[in-house]
């Protein structure tokens, strides 16, 4: 079995490689702590404001993480207004109300997230006690990290392999080591699968390491399995691997391979769910349709945030499958260029 | 099927351009047969038409009776390319260890291979180096020691001593002739004329076509010279 030779091959040439090793490993992994940082700011501070509170609860409040005052209703009203406080919680009529200034998403977040836990301490017996929550502005929204999260996930595994897969192969065009590999007994199945091999155990690798990195150490929102998310970035990482070796046919230097990006790989990211399609016309919203990026990511929207099993997205499964099928062929198809056999 | 390589009527456009024209070369075993050209004349769109990874127009090659492509031929032939075909992150050794694996050498003997080729272009030394940071005739006594690696009967070699200084060059060719001498057939293009003399046949390309072939001294005598040179200019003054 030759294709094991390209395997073992390419697999020294990473060892060699360290920049490009570490591109596709750490490159994911710096980047989706930037966004986490953007987009999930999670010890934010918020300032509250308490209208006619009980003692104990003035008492209890000061000991969280949490700017507060006391202020009557008329005073709270113009200090949410003004973008003072970003709640006021009032008590009337034995009723809880918690009003959200709401234009900031992260904000309203924290303060409901601290009002449920001191509720759920001050109230042990688990009495009924749930606040009344208006917004002055906005309304409740998903938290952007955690509803891009899945997204980011399948984007960034899909990108990085694109590009090295795509790029390694395209050296080997020009350097001259693919004609030369093509004059010796190896088939053109041989290199595809010696590629995909060789790539895959990296791909596995780099799978590995995002998604660890982004449910344990920044917390990303994880409903499902993690092998059901590895099951289907390792398929995302096939079909992009599969797509980067084909059009590095088409691209005669590296440069060219780069101006693959905003062709291939953008509009994977516009229309892969990042951004809300529904109301975009329906034919446009079927671009979506042909890219691999969209079942990936809808995929792992279901198992990381709906929690889905296998049975919820196989259909996605096997799509992104009958892309790499394709892609490979249409690979085997194009080495032909080089030799019929 | 006595011959080594038969290359029938070979035609070849790229586009529009017309890269050879109606080639029919016959090479017997056991001898250095020299495609000599001026640069653009042919000889490397011919050199993968004979070994089957370029189809011609029209045309046909054959190697030991076997018509091009074949992947079972192709363990029995040696390719070095005019570029060095190497992956500059890996070892000499590695980048031997990988063409010899996919070379369809088998597995006890590829080591003693290995080591054998890498001493007969003087690179024992070297064989731990990373090959990015080898010199330009370095990279090419490696792309001939992958070439060698799977001991074929039939070498074809683009330019093979380029960059390479004379005594090595020197050494190369004993080595190319002891191979001769073992029934190897060593097909070799160049426009080197001291490299040329040293060649059992000739055949001389211009502009894709084959203007004459034979033995060197079949060639000097037809225009009644003793330089080679004399042949080349001779022929490539000729109008076409």
């Amino acid at each position: 079995m030759k294709a094991a030779a390209v395997i073992h091959r390419i697999l020294r040439q990473f060892r060699r490689d360290k920049r490009a090793l570490a591109l596709m490993l750490l490159a994911p992994v710096l980047v989706i702590t930037l966004l986490w940082l953007v987009l999930d700011t999670e010890e934010y501070e918020p300032e509250i404001a308490l209208v006619n509170a009980p003692v104990e609860f003035t008492e209890a409040v000061e000991e969280e993480k949490a700017g507060v005052v006391s202020m009557n209703m008329t005073e709270a009203m113009a200090a949410l207004d003004a973008g003072e406080i970003d709640a006021a919680l009032s008590w009337r009529d034995a009723q809880l109300f918690l009003i959200l200034e709401g234009s900031d998403s992260t904000a309203s977040r924290a303060v409901t997230q601290l009002l449920q836990e001191m509720l759920y301490d001050m109230n042990p017996l688990q009495q009924e006690m749930t606040p009344e929550i208006l917004y002055l502005h906005g309304s409740e929204e998903l938290n952007l990290f955690d509803n891009t999260g899945p997204v980011l996930v399948g984007f960034f595994v899909f990108f990085f392999v694109f590009l090295v897969g795509g790029i390694s192969f395209l050296r080997e065009r020009i350097q001259g080591t693919l004609e030369k590999s093509l004059a010796s007994p190896l088939k053109r199945w041989e290199i595809i699968a010696g590629y995909l091999g060789g790539f895959g155990i990296f791909a596995v690798l780099q799978s590995i390491i995002i998604i660890s990195y982004s449910i344990y150490v920044l917390d990303m929102f994880m409903a499902g399995s993690f092998w059901n998310v590895l099951l289907i970035t390792l398929l995302l990482a096939l079909a992009a691997l599969s797509l980067g070796t084909l059009l590095s046919t088409f691209a005669g230097n590296e440069f060219q391979m780069i101006q693959f990006i905003p062709l291939v790989i953008v509009p994977q990211v516009f229309f892969s769910g990042i951004f809300n399609l529904e109301t975009m016309h329906p034919f446009l919203r079927g671009i979506g349709k042909i890219m691999p990026l969209t079942y990936g990511a809808e995929a792992l929207r279901g198992v990381m945030i709906r929690g889905e099993g296998p049975p919820d997205y196989w259909l996605q499964l096997a799509v992104l499958a009958g892309f790499s099928v394709l892609f490979i062929s249409l690979n085997i198809f194009a080495l032909k260029k080089h030799r019929r056999l | 099927m006595n011959e080594a390589v038969q290359l029938t009527h070979i035609s070849h456009t790229f586009g529009r351009l017309q890269v050879l024209n109606d080639v029919s070369i016959t090479i017997a075993p056991g001898i250095i047969y020299g495609l000599l050209g001026p640069s653009g004349s042919g000889k490397t769109t011919l050199i993968k038409v004979l070994l089957g990874i370029l189809k011609p127009t029209l045309g046909q090659s054959i190697v030991q009776g076997t018509p091009m492509p074949s992947l079972e031929k192709m363990k029995h032939i040696g390719f070095m390319a005019q570029a060095d075909a190497l992956y500059p992150e890996l070892t000499a050794q590695e980048n031997m260890e990988y063409f010899a694996s996919i070379s369809g050498l088998e597995r006890p003997l590829i080591k003693t291979r290995i080591k054998v080729c890498l001493e007969t272009v003087d690179l024992t030394s070297a064989a731990k180096k990373k090959v990015s940071s080898f010199s330009g005739g370095m990279k090419r006594r490696l792309s001939l020691a992958a070439a060698l690696v799977h001991d074929p009967d039939i070498l074809v070699l683009d330019e093979p001593t380029v960059g390479i200084d004379p005594v090595l060059r020197e050494v190369i060719w004993k080595e190319f002739h002891r191979l001769t001498v073992e029934g190897r057939t060593i097909i070799v293009t160049t426009h080197v004329m001291d490299e040329a003399e040293k060649c059992d046949q000739l055949a001389l390309l211009r502009e894709g076509e084959v203007i004459v072939q034979g033995t060197v001294e079949d060639l000097k005598d037809a225009i009644k010279t003793d330089s080679l040179e004399e042949v080349f200019l001779h022929y490539g003054r000729a109008p076409s």
